[in-house]
């Protein structure tokens, strides 16, 4: 078979001396789906980037259907037949869908006005010529995920690709919707289309590739069939070592319920009803996960319980005393702490050092400052402590945090807000987007926290996480807990999603408080 | 040397944007003056060339510090308040109403002058740190047309109720012996207030750097979110570094009225306050970079007036100058394909990160 896209000898370092891609060749063969894994740092959206044109190698050579080719932007990528789905969709939310699919190529009406009549046609023609239903007069943003993603899909078959770059493209979709997008990418190679699926899920790599390129450290490690390796091998290559998949068995040592929530309601700004009357308990001593498609509430909950959001009704306590009303550091205090889900925007300073990060919440407490004065030795030296105990990659506490890579930060945020060994733990998509390696650990440390008889709420999007780790598990949809499930020795990833998407709900659960 | 050129980049980069300002200030003297020669000396060696212009140089370089200063706490946090200038102006008029109606010994007036010109100065800039803080109101807008009132504030209260109709001029009455701000250099005006500017930069150094107060002030300066998430009071935090930049901006122009012309003289604003935001800027926010920033400009401003002078080349050369500086030195992209390649070349030896 013929490659239909080579790189060859790919250098890229960035402007921060951050070598990303260090003498990369990857081929990837005609009508294929070639999965492309690694660790978080270990380059691969980098060189998706490059082939995407929207970053520049400084050395090595790209090959589109055996002739050399130089991409200098997204526009000529598109021109060549490469199309992308990003991480972050890149729809116009306010738009419709057939808006959105003829954007930067409309169909004129008097060469001025939008053809918005031909712009539908169009949508239904490449909806029906790839099987791929998407409705056209429909707004984005009141779309599903799934929906949207298909639509990216669809908006780059109309520009005629024919290689279609995935960038984690299940990150963000429950096992349902997932499902149906590997059958649209099946489809999709049975009528010629070449597809790169980047991911960092095993099992979803040995579901829907033919071929397998492993990358570490900027560099390629291997290429291979997917037929010729296990996940453990594929693991194995991109960590350099063993990682342990078996789920691990919840601790028996349950306590008396440390956090209460009751009949919380947020209503935001837009007059929407965000959380309605949620209720829940955290014991100590057990990991609550709770489980939805994300932007059904966790994110208004979750800065509710650290607050940071003051919510419109309810009662929240920790040991019995009330949170509401309290300051962000007051609730710090009480012994709450929390990792929040954007650790670029709330969970660190780049543009600062390690150990400023550090200190956040106890710069002003003893053994940091003494009266107004901070005591920079002792603060150095707590830092470097954290960097050993947390396995953390870098020089020293003087490094700044934007040099790190995304894992590394995450580790930076886990290990201020681990350190001081709160009663409560907050932990809000703890892993999202960060290598295996950083996850396990992040993992190992929830778990060493609820054996000590801690609590900790996990919030997350990625249902193996929370089948993995949590003790008993509650589904939020539409800002209602709409399932509530006590022994997880049964569960499965399918028997969520059907609550997660909201065609199914226990009706025993409104109301009543899941403890 | 390479790694060297890295660690120092801004530096150098700072100092190169100078020498092309410079640079074209020269070709531009050239172009424009039909004695270019005399011109350039006037402009680059005329600050040097007598005492006095010497002494120029110092008694103009106080009051930036002390505003540079103030805009550099601010600037910190990212609260771009621009309001220097009108802290400063409304500080020293109400300063001076003060000094000139009371009458005590030296020792207690002249730092209770300056208490009241800073504390007003700190009161005036209260007023954009609370509406930004309260109801989000942009600081840099609400700043910059308080400079107006302050201006006019000002200019009412020593023009109707502390003229001194005897001077011949648009100024206050002179200040009583107690509260002028000794001079210490025999036939200059240079006078304490220097002092207190270098006193004022090690202070605000410290503050930023190695307080509490300092760091919550950094902290949100660098991600407002972060800081609020880890338990600052971003509120408190937004009010407190406008409030010291007023103070900071005020006891500077307090300063120059009691060391140098001891009466209010200034029926024009004196732009310190515009000139502390370009050290600052200079200087990137840090209070010791500061000083050498003041005295460069305060340089420039002195060989500006002299060329003004001496010369055919008009005054506005030197905001021309000016502005190609702060141009470069603003500019994120001057020099980053310079700083690229080293850092590549580094890299690529692998000792890099």
């Amino acid at each position: 078979m013929d490659n239909i896209l080579e790189a060859k000898n790919i250098l890229k370092v960035y402007e921060n001396g951050v070598i990303a891609n260090r003498g990369v060749s990857v081929s990837v063969e005609e009508n294929t789906i070639h999965a492309i894994v690694g660790e978080n740092g270990a380059g691969k959206t980098t060189l998706m980037k490059i082939i995407f044109g929207i970053e520049q190698a400084q050395e090595g050579e790209i090959f589109f259907k055996g002739s050399r080719v130089s991409i200098r932007s997204p526009n000529d990528a598109i021109q060549l037949g490469i199309g992308m789905v990003h991480q972050h969709l890149m729809l116009a939310p306010d738009l419709t869908v057939a808006e959105n699919m003829v954007l930067g190529n409309e169909p004129r009406r008097a060469r001025i006005f939008l053809d918005t009549d031909r712009a539908g046609e169009i949508t239904r023609q490449v909806s029906e010529e790839y099987g791929l239903q998407a409705p056209p007069d429909k707004k984005i943003k009141d779309l599903p995920i799934g929906v949207r993603q298909r639509v990216e899909i669809l908006k780059a078959l109309f520009r005629n690709a024919a290689l279609l770059i995935l960038d984690e493209p299940t990150s963000v979709l429950t096992p349902q919707e997932t499902e149906v997008l590997f059958k649209t990418l099946r489809n999709l190679k049975n009528q010629g289309k070449t597809i790169i699926f980047i991911s960092h899920k095993l099992n979803e790599v040995k579901q829907i590739a033919d071929r397998v390129t492993i990358m570490r450290d900027a560099r390629v490690i291997d290429t291979r069939g997917v037929e010729e390796l296990t996940e453990h091998d594929i693991a194995h290559l991109m960590v350099g070592r063993d990682i342990s998949f078996e789920r691990i068995p919840a601790s028996a040592n349950l306590g008396a319920p440390l956090l209460s929530v009751r009949n919380l309601s947020y209503v935001d700004d837009e007059a929407i009803l965000v959380l309605n009357k949620f209720s829940f308990d955290v014991r100590a001593g057990e990991i609550l996960g709770l489980a939805g498609v994300v932007g059904n509430g966790q994110t208004e909950l979750v800065r509710i319980l650290a607050g940071l959001l003051q919510p419109s009704e309810g009662e929240i306590t920790l040991r019995g005393e009330t949170l509401i009303g309290l300051s962000p550091r007051k609730i710090r205090e009480k012994g709450l702490c929390h990792i929040p889900e954007d650790r670029m925007e709330d969970g660190v300073a780049e543009e600062t050092t390690l150990e400023e990060n550090f200190i956040l919440d106890r710069y002003y407490k003893q053994g940091f400052s003494k009266g107004i004065r901070l005591l920079w030795k002792d603060i150095s030296r707590h830092s470097a402590e954290l960097i050993a105990k947390f396995n953390i990659l870098a020089p020293s506490g003087k490094t700044l945090v934007s040099s790190l890579s995304g894992g590394n930060i995450q580790k930076v945020v886990v290990a201020r807000e681990l350190s001081s060994d709160p009663d409560m733990i907050i932990a809000a998509q703890p892993t999202r987007g960060i290598d295996v390696g950083s996850e396990e650990m992040v993992h190992r440390l929830l778990r060493e926290a609820r054996d000590r008889g801690r609590a900790v709420f996990l919030v997350s999007a990625d249902l193996d996480e929370i089948l993995k780790l949590s003790t008993r598990v509650i589904v939020i949809y539409n800002g209602e807990i709409v399932a509530h499930f006590q022994d997880m020795s049964k569960v499965r990833a399918e028997d969520l999603g059907p609550y997660m998407l909201g065609v199914q709900r226990e009706e025993a659960v409104s109301g009543k408080v899941p403890a | 040397m390479e790694k060297f050129l890295l660690k120092y980049f801004t530096l150098i980069r700072v100092i190169i944007a100078i020498a092309i300002g410079i640079v074209i200030s020269v070709f531009l003297i050239f172009l424009i003056s039909r004695e270019p020669g005399f011109s350039l000396r006037s402009f680059l060696l005329g600050p040097l060339l007598t005492r006095s212009r010497f002494a120029h140089v110092f008694e103009t370089a106080s009051p930036i510090i002390f505003c540079g200063l103030a805009i550099a706490v601010a600037f910190q946090a990212k609260q771009f308040n621009i309001g220097a200038e009108g802290s400063l102006y409304i500080g020293a008029a109400v300063a001076t109403a003060f000094a000139v109606s009371t009458n005590m010994p030296a020792f207690i007036h002249i730092p209770l002058v300056l208490l009241v010109g800073g504390l007003t100065g700190a009161a005036w800039s209260f007023i954009p740190g609370i509406l930004k803080a309260k109801w989000k109101a942009s600081e840099l807008v609400s700043s910059l047309m308080l400079n107006y009132v302050a201006y006019f504030l000002g200019l009412y209260l020593i023009n109707f109720h502390f003229r001194d109709k005897e001077a011949g001029f648009l100024v206050s009455y002179q200040f009583p012996e107690t509260a002028w701000l000794p001079r210490f250099i025999p036939d200059t005006r240079i006078h304490y207030g220097i002092i207190l500017a270098l006193v004022a930069a090690v202070l605000v150094y410290y503050f930023l750097y190695h307080t509490t107060t300092g760091y919550e002030i950094r902290s949100t300066g660098f991600n407002d979110r972060f800081a609020r998430y880890g338990g600052i009071n971003v509120f408190k935090v937004i009010i407190l570094c406008q409030v010291i930049l007023g103070f900071l901006a005020a006891v500077g122009g307090t300063t120059e009225i009691m060391g140098i012309h001891r009466r209010f003289v200034w029926q024009d604003s004196p732009g310190y306050g515009w000139s502390g935001i370009i050290v600052a800027i200079i200087g990137r926010n840090h209070p010791l970079l500061i000083i050498p920033a003041s005295f460069f400009l305060s340089y420039m401003q002195v060989g500006g007036r002299v060329l003004n002078l001496m010369s055919d080349v008009p005054a506005e050369m030197i905001t021309v100058i000016q502005s190609i500086i702060i141009l470069l030195i603003t500019a994120e992209a001057f020099l980053s394909q310079w700083k690229y390649r080293i850092t590549l070349r580094q890299a690529e030896k692998g000792d890099a990160v």
